[in-house]
C-alpha cells in the first residue's frame, strides 16, 4: 500500500516518517517511533489506555488515523515530566497509590493532566464523569480520584 | 519514641505502608510489557478463527493469503500434526485442539495462524484465508448437554469412557465428582424442622484484563534456545510444558514474564495462541509476536463460572442449621481447560458450607462439554470458591426468608465459633484461623445495622425500594499442599531466593509473578523486618525462569501464603548464619544473643552488638573457622495446608423503582488477612477485587445466542465499570493471623471479589423478599432485568 509521508511533534520533538494512511496513531507511536508508553487495550476506544494528548485535547490514539496527527501536537506519557521533573500527576499517583498494574496508567495519567486544565478545581463527581473514558481493572478507582485531587491542589498550589 | 522505634521505622518492613518500588517506571512510560518487546526481525502473527460454534472444516485454502507479499507461512492442523502438535494437553487432564482438527467446537476456535511482516499484512492475510464450513447441530444450554440426542461436542472422545476425570456416561459428559457424607447428608434434611431449596447460576464472565494474552516466541536456530517473553501467571510451569511439548530441554528454554498488565486467573493457561507462535518461530527461525485483540480475549482464553446450581439447607425452625446439600453442573465448554492444580475437578467447591458450623454435607458436580468457548475458573478466585461462597451465601439468606430470621441473626446463630479452630468442616477442611462474630459485630456497628434496617422499613411504607446485603464468606487461598495440588505432577510449592551483598544490600528472587499486586515493594518488606535491612536496598526480581528458582506462580491469592513464607523462611536461614558471624565477631556464644530489630546484641549489654550490615561485610571476609563464605539462602516452601481469609461485607443499595437503576449507597467491606504486610496494597487490592465483584454480580455477562454465537465480546457490551457507576468503598479490617504460615499472613487480594459477589446479590434480593418476592433473583442484576422483576411484581407504579 502506498505510504503518505507524515510530520508531527511529539513530546517536544519533531517526528517525521512514512505510514499506510490506514495505519492508527497508536501503531505509529509505538512500534514506529518507538514510544511504547501509551498502550493498546481494546482498539475500540473505550477502555482508553491508549488516551493521548493532540493539539490540547485528549485523544484515545487507537481510534485516529496517523495521518490525521499530520502537522499536530501529540504528547504522551513520556513527555508528562518536564527537565527532570515528574509532573503533578505523575507525583499524586504515586503518592496516593493510583496505580496497580501500570497498564491503564499512562492513559489515565494523560487524561488527568487534560482534564485538570480543563477543570482546576473539580469535585468529586466532575472527576468521575471526566475521567470516564478511562478503564482500570485493578484499582477500583478510589485511589485514581484520590491522587486527581490530590494533583489538583498540587497544579494549584504552584 | 524510642530509637528502637525509628530503627524500625527506618528499616520500612512488615506493616509500613511503604510506597511503591514500581511506580517510578509506570508513570513514566517506562515499564516493559510483552507487546513493548520488539526484536530484531519479528514477524507478527494473526489467528484466523471460526465463526460457527459447530461444523465441519471441509477445505482450507491457504493460496491466497501466503501470495499477499509479506505473509511468511499461514499454519494449519495440517502443518502441526508432523510435530504432533495440532492438540495439546490440558491441566485438567482432557487435550485441546490448538488449531481445529477437522471441526470447530466453539465459535472463534482457532483454525489457522497467518505469520506476516507486520500487524496490518496479518490481518489481511487471515482474511484471505478461505475456509469452507458445513454446520453441525449445536449444543448451547449445559441443561440439555446430555440429551439422548444432544449433538457430540468432541468427536475425539467418542468411545471414551472417561476424559481425564473419571468415569462419564455420556459423550457430552466430562466428569462426576461428589464429597460429603451423602446419607448422613439425607438422613438430616428427611428429618428436618425446616428445608429450603433454591436453584442459582453463577453465570458465565471473564477477567478479561487489561492488558490481553500474548507472547513473542524467539528461537535461535544457531544455538538451539527458545526464548519466550508471555504474559504468564506462572513462567516456570510454561517452561516445562514447553520442553514437554516440543522436546527442547528445558535448559535451552528461557520463559520471562515481564511486566503484566493484569492477569486475575486469565493468564494462567497456555493458550493455542501461544503455541502457534512458538511453532512458528521454530519454523520460521524469526522471533514471532502474538498479542489477542480485545474480542478474542473475551472469546477465546479462560472464562470464568457457568456453575448452575441447586442449594439446600436443613434447619431446626430457629434456624440452626443441620446440613447443606448442593448439586451443580458445570458448563466447560468445548474443551476441559479448567486451569486448576487440584486434584479434584471442581476445585475448591468444597469450601461451601462457608463460614458456618454445618454438621454434614454433600455436593455433587457434573461437568459437561457445550459448544461454547473452554476454560473455567479464572477471574479473581482460587478454583470455584466464589461459586461455593455464593451458594452457601444466597441459601442462609434464603432460610432466613423462610423462617423469618434477620440475616445477620441467623450467621450470627451459625457461626463457627473463635475456640472451635481449628475447625474441621463437614466436607473434609481444617480451616487455620478465623473469628467471625467479632467481624460482623464490628460491620454492625460500624453502618447502625439497626438503624439501617428501620430506614429500609420507614422507605417501604412509602413505596420506595432499599436493599441490604451481608456476606461474612471463608475463603481458602494458597494453593496449596503438595499433597492436594499439582500442575502436571509439579508440587505447589513456591520459592525464594536471597542474597546478601558485602555492603548491606541484597537482591531477591521468586518463582511467583506480580501482575499489579506490587511484589517488588511487599516482598521487600518481609526481608526488611525478617533481616533488619532497610526495604528501599532490597531489589525483588521475579518471572525470568533463567534467574528465579522454580515457583508455580501467583494466582488464587497464593503469593503472600506460599512465596511470602518461603522469603520468610529463606530469610531467617541467613538470619541463623548471621547469628553465627555475630558470635563469633563478638567472642560470645550464640546463645548469649539476642535478635533486636536490625543487629545481634549481647543479652545483658545491649551496647555490644553487631548489625546486619556489619555482619554482612564479615560474611565476605571474616567468619568462623569451618564456615563458608557468603551470605544467602534458598528456600522452596510446601505449606501444610490451605490459609482460610475472611471477612464480613455489607451493601445498601436504592432501587429506582421506575427505571430499574440500582444505586449502591454504601459498601462497607472488612476484611481478615491475618497478619497485614502493607496496608497501603492491601486496601489497593480490596478495592479493587471489590469492583470486579460488583461488575460480575451487577453487569458482567458472556450471552450465547441459540446457536452458540456470542453476543458481547467488546467493550461495548461487556459490562466495565466506569469511575461514574463505581461505588466508593468503606473499608475495614481486623487481624486473625494463620498459625502456619511463618508470619501468619494469608493472602487477600480475591478475598473482595469473592466475597462482595454474594453481597451485592443478596442486596438486590433483600429488596425484592421485603415486598414479598418468593423466587431468587440471579445475576447480573443490571438495570434490565432488575426493571423486569419490578415489573413482574408490579412495583414499578406510583
Amino acid at each position: 500500500m502506498a505510504k503518505t509521508h507524515i510530520q508531527f511533534t511529539l513530546n517536544g520533538q519533531a517526528v517525521e516518517t512514512l505510514v499506510e494512511p490506514r495505519e492508527l496513531l497508536i501503531h505509529v507511536i509505538r512500534e514506529q517511533l518507538g514510544q511504547t508508553g501509551s498502550h493498546i487495550g481494546c482498539e475500540t476506544s473505550h477502555c482508553g489506555v491508549c488516551t493521548v494528548d493532540l493539539n490540547g485535547a485528549s485523544l484515545k490514539s487507537c481510534t485516529v488515523l496517523a495521518v490525521q496527527a499530520n502537522g499536530g501536537d501529540v504528547t504522551t506519557v513520556e513527555g508528562l515530566a518536564q527537565s527532570g521533573e515528574l509532573h503533578a500527576v505523575q507525583e499524586a499517583f504515586m503518592q496516593e497509590h493510583g496505580l496497580q498494574c501500570g497498564f491503564c496508567t499512562p492513559g489515565m495519567l494523560m487524561r488527568s493532566y487534560r482534564f485538570l486544565q480543563e477543570n482546576p478545581n473539580p469535585t468529586e463527581e466532575e472527576i468521575r464523569v471526566g475521567m470516564s473514558g478511562n478503564l482500570c481493572r485493578c484499582t477500583g478507582y478510589q485511589n485514581i480520584i484520590k491522587s486527581i485531587q490530590v494533583a489538583a491542589q498540587k497544579l494549584q498550589a504552584k | 519514641m524510642s530509637t528502637e522505634d525509628t530503627r524500625e521505622e527506618e528499616l520500612k518492613g512488615v506493616g509500613c505502608s511503604r510506597k511503591r518500588k514500581e511506580d517510578p517506571r509506570f508513570i513514566q512510560g517506562k515499564g516493559n510489557y510483552v507487546d513493548d518487546v520488539k526484536l530484531p526481525g519479528m514477524l507478527v502473527g494473526k489467528v484466523v478463527r471460526s465463526p460457527y460454534a459447530h461444523a465441519k472444516i471441509v477445505s482450507i485454502n491457504k493460496e491466497a493469503a501466503l501470495a499477499l507479499p509479506g505473509v511468511h507461512a499461514v499454519l494449519t492442523a495440517e502443518d502441526l500434526k508432523p510435530l504432533g502438535l495440532h492438540w495439546m494437553p490440558t491441566l485438567a487432564g482432557d487435550v485441546c485442539a490448538v488449531l481445529a482438527d477437522e471441526k470447530v467446537s466453539f465459535q472463534y476456535q482457532e483454525v489457522a495462524f497467518v505469520i506476516a511482516d507486520n500487524r496490518y499484512i496479518a490481518v489481511d492475510g487471515a482474511d484471505l484465508v478461505e475456509v469452507e464450513y458445513e454446520e453441525l447441530p449445536v449444543v448451547v444450554d449445559p441443561h440439555h448437554a446430555m440429551d439422548a440426542d444432544a449433538a457430540i461436542v468432541r468427536d475425539d472422545l467418542v468411545g471414551k469412557d472417561e476424559a481425564g476425570q473419571g468415569s462419564r456416561k455420556h459423550n457430552n459428559h466430562i466428569f462426576n465428582w461428589d464429597v460429603g457424607d451423602k446419607d448422613a447428608t439425607d438422613r438430616a434434611f428427611e428429618s428436618a424442622e425446616v428445608t429450603v431449596k433454591q436453584k442459582m447460576i453463577n453465570h458465565r464472565v471473564h477477567a478479561s484484563p487489561l492488558e490481553t494474552c500474548g507472547c513473542v516466541a524467539s528461537f535461535d536456530k544457531v544455538k538451539g534456545d527458545m526464548t519466550v517473553y508471555m504474559t504468564s501467571q506462572a513462567p516456570h510451569i510454561v517452561r516445562t510444558v514447553i520442553t514437554l511439548l516440543s522436546g527442547i530441554p528445558e535448559s535451552k528454554v528461557r520463559v520471562i514474564a515481564p511486566d503484566i498488565g493484569g492477569g486475575f486467573g486469565n493468564k494462567v493457561g497456555i493458550y493455542p495462541g501461544y503455541v502457534c507462535a512458538i511453532v512458528a518461530s521454530i519454523v520460521l527461525g524469526r522471533p514471532v509476536k502474538w498479542i489477542e485483540d480485545r474480542i478474542e480475549n473475551l472469546s477465546t482464553t479462560a472464562f470464568a463460572r457457568d456453575y448452575h446450581m441447586e442449594g439446600e439447607l436443613a434447619a431446626d425452625k430457629d434456624g440452626k442449621i443441620k446440613a447443606l446439600r448442593v448439586n451443580v453442573l458445570a458448563d466447560h465448554g468445548a474443551f476441559n481447560t479448567h486451569a486448576q492444580p487440584t486434584k479434584w475437578p471442581a476445585g475448591l467447591f468444597s469450601i461451601c458450607t462457608g463460614s458456618y458450623d454445618i454438621p454434614v454435607a454433600y455436593a455433587n458436580v457434573d461437568g459437561v462439554f457445550t459448544n461454547k468457548a473452554p476454560g473455567g475458573v479464572s477471574y479473581r478466585c482460587s478454583f470455584r470458591v466464589t461459586e461455593a461462597v455464593y451458594v452457601v451465601e444466597r441459601m442462609i439468606d434464603v432460610l432466613a426468608q423462610k423462617i423469618g430470621m434477620d440475616p445477620a441473626e441467623i450467621r450470627m446463630k451459625n457461626f463457627i465459633q473463635p475456640e472451635q479452630f481449628p475447625y474441621q468442616s463437614a466436607l473434609g477442611w481444617e480451616y487455620d484461623s478465623g473469628n467471625y462474630p467479632a467481624a460482623l459485630k464490628k460491620v454492625m456497628e460500624a453502618v447502625d445495622y439497626e438503624g439501617l434496617r428501620k430506614e429500609q422499613a420507614e422507605k417501604k411504607a412509602r413505596g420506595e425500594i432499599m436493599g441490604i446485603g451481608l456476606c461474612t464468606f471463608t475463603e481458602i487461598v494458597g494453593a496449596g499442599p503438595s499433597k492436594a495440588c499439582d500442575i502436571l505432577g509439579v508440587g505447589m510449592f513456591d520459592s525464594a531466593e536471597i542474597r546478601i551483598h558485602p555492603t548491606g544490600s541484597a537482591i531477591a528472587r521468586m518463582g511467583t509473578i506480580s501482575q499489579g499486586q506490587g511484589h517488588e515493594t511487599t516482598y521487600a518488606q518481609i526481608i526488611a523486618t525478617e533481616l533488619g535491612l532497610s526495604s528501599d536496598d532490597i531489589q525483588i526480581e521475579e518471572g525470568d525462569t533463567d534467574t528465579a528458582p522454580y515457583g508455580l506462580g501467583t494466582y488464587g491469592s497464593r503469593t503472600t501464603p506460599v512465596g511470602g513464607a518461603a522469603t520468610v523462611k529463606a530469610a531467617r536461614k541467613i538470619r541463623e548464619k548471621a547469628r553465627k558471624i555475630a558470635a563469633h565477631l563478638l567472642e560470645v556464644s550464640e546463645n548469649d544473643l539476642e535478635w533486636d530489630v536490625d543487629q545481634f546484641r549481647v543479652v545483658g549489654s545491649p551496647d555490644q552488638a553487631k548489625s546486619m550490615k556489619e555482619i554482612a561485610w564479615a560474611a565476605y571476609n571474616n567468619v568462623p573457622d569451618g564456615m563458608e563464605m557468603g551470605l544467602e539462602a534458598v528456600d522452596y516452601y510446601d505449606p501444610p495446608n490451605f490459609t482460610f481469609p475472611f471477612g464480613a461485607y455489607l451493601a445498601v443499595v436504592d432501587i429506582d423503582k421506575f427505571t430499574g437503576v440500582t444505586t449502591i449507597r454504601r459498601f462497607y467491606a472488612l476484611d481478615d488477612c491475618g497478619t497485614r504486610i502493607n496496608p497501603m496494597i492491601i486496601e489497593g487490592q480490596v478495592h479493587g477485587g471489590l469492583n470486579e465483584g460488583y461488575a460480575v454480580a451487577m453487569g458482567q455477562e458472556l450471552p450465547y445466542d441459540t446457536e452458540g454465537n456470542l453476543l458481547g465480546n467488546t467493550f461495548m457490551d461487556y459490562f466495565w465499570p466506569t469511575m461514574v457507576e463505581t461505588p466508593k468503598w468503606e473499608l475495614d479490617y481486623t487481624v486473625t493471623p494463620s498459625p502456619h504460615h511463618p508470619m501468619g499472613a494469608k493472602g487477600v487480594a480475591e478475598s473482595p471479589h469473592v466475597g462482595s459477589i454474594p453481597c451485592f446479590s443478596n442486596a438486590i434480593n433483600d429488596a425484592f423478599m421485603q415486598f414479598g418476592a418468593e423466587k431468587h433473583i440471579d445475576m447480573p442484576h443490571n438495570a434490565f432485568r432488575v426493571w423486569k422483576t419490578l415489573q413482574e411484581m408490579g412495583l414499578n407504579k406510583d
